[in-house]
Order: structure tokens, then sequence, then C-alpha cells
């Protein structure tokens, strides 16, 4: 399927059929992020079961330095 | 002691975490200051190199305590989004709202800021506002809840110090919440001095990422700000315009 994750459109693989899946894709699993799906934030243990349709809208942020 | 809301610290100099020459340095400096509240800004991750090196990876986050800001914000919505992206991360309560409204002089929107502290005060987090030396906003956003008020010195990353001593020191006196300064420190004689006008803490990054030696400045602003609050609490003599002699006038074996 096809979705937005930080504003850029990506083709997902076959197996990536929830916010858990596309962590493991891009290696950020094991990394302190959040993820938002179509402007509703995850909490952690909801990345497992929120399955992604075509189109949706990802944004996954973290933490940088700032003041 | 320094308490906020529920929390309570022993230091009372809260680090930025932006702007290090390395990560080296700044693992240092966030020891020698001895900060046990750090702040950090939420951004959207780059994916595509998820091997960047993150300082808050390097960090024993059980030690310290994280305050995410939400600077980007420029509307009181997008505060609360950002807060809740913080929240989300199960790693923090806490939140500096930052909602700018000038992209010059970084001065905060004050009733944007307003309106974002007031709907986070009621989503439970614990709720810092950065703003600027506006005596009366001060006091409704404590008025609506919020449990530390953080006015600036002076504008953000300039360095000139406090340049409203007057307004700080009513914000202070009319507060029943720990006033935090914010933004504008320059040198250890401003954090001092912040201290010494009844700060409960000082909230600094540039002054000491961007010194010549940020390991250096980290220690003396930690010392200064020490100092300032044992001035405060010791309490200054009043200024007079003419001289008053500290030796004795009787006994001078002279004249």
């Amino acid at each position: 399927m096809r979705v937005i994750v930080n504003g850029e459109w990506i083709q997902l693989p076959e197996h990536a059929v929830n916010v858990a899946d596309v962590l493991k894709f891009y290696h950020i699993h094991d990394k302190v992020v959040v993820v938002e799906v179509n402007g509703e934030i995850l909490s952690r243990v909801e990345h497992q079961r929120t399955r992604l349709a075509d189109k949706d809208r990802i944004e996954i942020v973290h933490f940088v330095g700032g003041g | 002691m320094l308490k906020i809301g529920t929390l309570s610290f022993q230091s009372r100099l809260l680090l930025g975490t932006g702007k290090y020459p390395s990560f080296e340095i700044q693992k240092e400096v966030v020891e020698v200051s001895q900060a046990e509240i750090l702040t950090f800004a939420v951004r959207r991750m780059n994916i595509f190199e998820p091997s960047q090196p993150n300082f808050l990876e390097q960090l024993d986050t059980t030690k310290y305590t994280l305050l995410p800001n939400t600077a980007g914000a420029k509307t009181a919505a997008d505060a609360v989004r950002i807060a809740k992206l913080a929240k989300a991360s199960g790693l923090c309560d806490m939140i500096k709202v930052e909602v700018i409204g000038c992209d010059q002089t970084l001065l905060p929107d004050p009733i944007e800021t307003l309106k974002a502290s007031e709907e986070l005060v009621k989503e439970g987090f614990i709720v810092l506002p950065y703003t600027s030396d506006d005596v009366v906003l001060a006091r409704k956003l404590q008025e609506v809840g919020c449990h530390a008020i953080m006015p600036g010195a002076s504008p953000i990353g300039s360095g000139q110090g406090i340049i409203n001593p007057v307004n700080l020191g009513f914000i202070i006196e009319q507060s029943s919440i720990p006033v935090i300064v914010d933004a504008g420190i320059g040198s250890p004689a401003d954090a001092a001095l912040a201290m010494e006008l009844g700060a409960d803490g000082v909230l600094l990054n540039t002054a000491v990422s961007a010194a010549k030696d940020p390991v250096k400045m980290a220690k003396a602003m930690n010392l200064a700000i020490k100092a300032g609050r044992l001035g405060y609490e010791a309490g200054r003599i009043e200024k007079k315009q003419y001289a008053t002699a500290s030796s004795p006038r009787e006994g001078m074996s002279i004249g």
C-alpha cells in the first residue's frame, strides 16, 4: 500500500500491515519514537494493533536537542 | 528544593540540549551542571537515516526529568498537539509551552500561550509556559493552573541578560508557583542576578552551549545559581547614598 510518512509518499512492502511493522521496516522499532496516524496520536501499545490503510498519513517524531 | 507540581528537585538549573559542539561535550556539560531537568524539542524523525545519533539515546533517562518544549508551535492547537506527542513517548508528563508570535524576536504569543496552557492543565500535564515578562499575563497563567511560570530575561539566545528586573521582581513577588527565568541569560552574573531577585530557577541553553568552553561555563552557571540563591536567602543589605565605616571609630592610635 502507499502511505504518506513524514510528508513523503512511500510504497510499503506487502508484509507491513500495522504501525509496528512500519517501525521495523525502517529499523526504528527500538528507538524512542511517537507515531501519529491521520492525526491520531498512538501510545506504544497501540502500534501493534493499529492497522494501516492506503493513503494513511503517518507522522513519526522523536526528541531532538532544544532549549 | 525546587518543587514543580508533584515533582521536587535539588538543582535549580534547568538545561537546554540544543546546539552543543559534540555529544561528548554535551554529556560532560550535563554532568557538571548538575541539572536534573533537561529540555528537548519534538521533531519529525529522518526515517531514511535512522542510525543518526540522538542525544536522548545516550542519556540515562531514569536520572533526569525530561521537559519537552512545544517549539515550532504558532498556535495553541499546535502546542497542544506537540505536547500530546511528547507525552505519548511515555517518558514525561511535563511540558514547556512555547508558542512563538514573532519570528524576528522569538517573543511568545501571549494569547495562544495562555490558551494552550489552560488546555494542557486540563489534560493533566505539568505545565511550564515560556512567557514574556508581562506581569498580568504571568498572573493569568497561574490562575489557569500552570505549575510554574517561565518569563524570559531577554530574547531567546540573545545573551542580553535581564533587561527588565523590575517586571521580573513583580512577577516573582505575586507568584505562588515557581518562577523560572528562561531565555536570554548570557553570563553567570545574569543567572546569579535572576536568583538574587528571588527566582526559583533558571533555564538556559545557548549561554552554555555556545560558550568558548561549554563545560567550564556549565560549572560557572551551576555555581552562580547556587550563589544567587544563597544570597537571596541571606537577604542583601539596603543600598545607601553615603559610606558607613566597617571598622570601629573608637580606639584609634593615630591622631
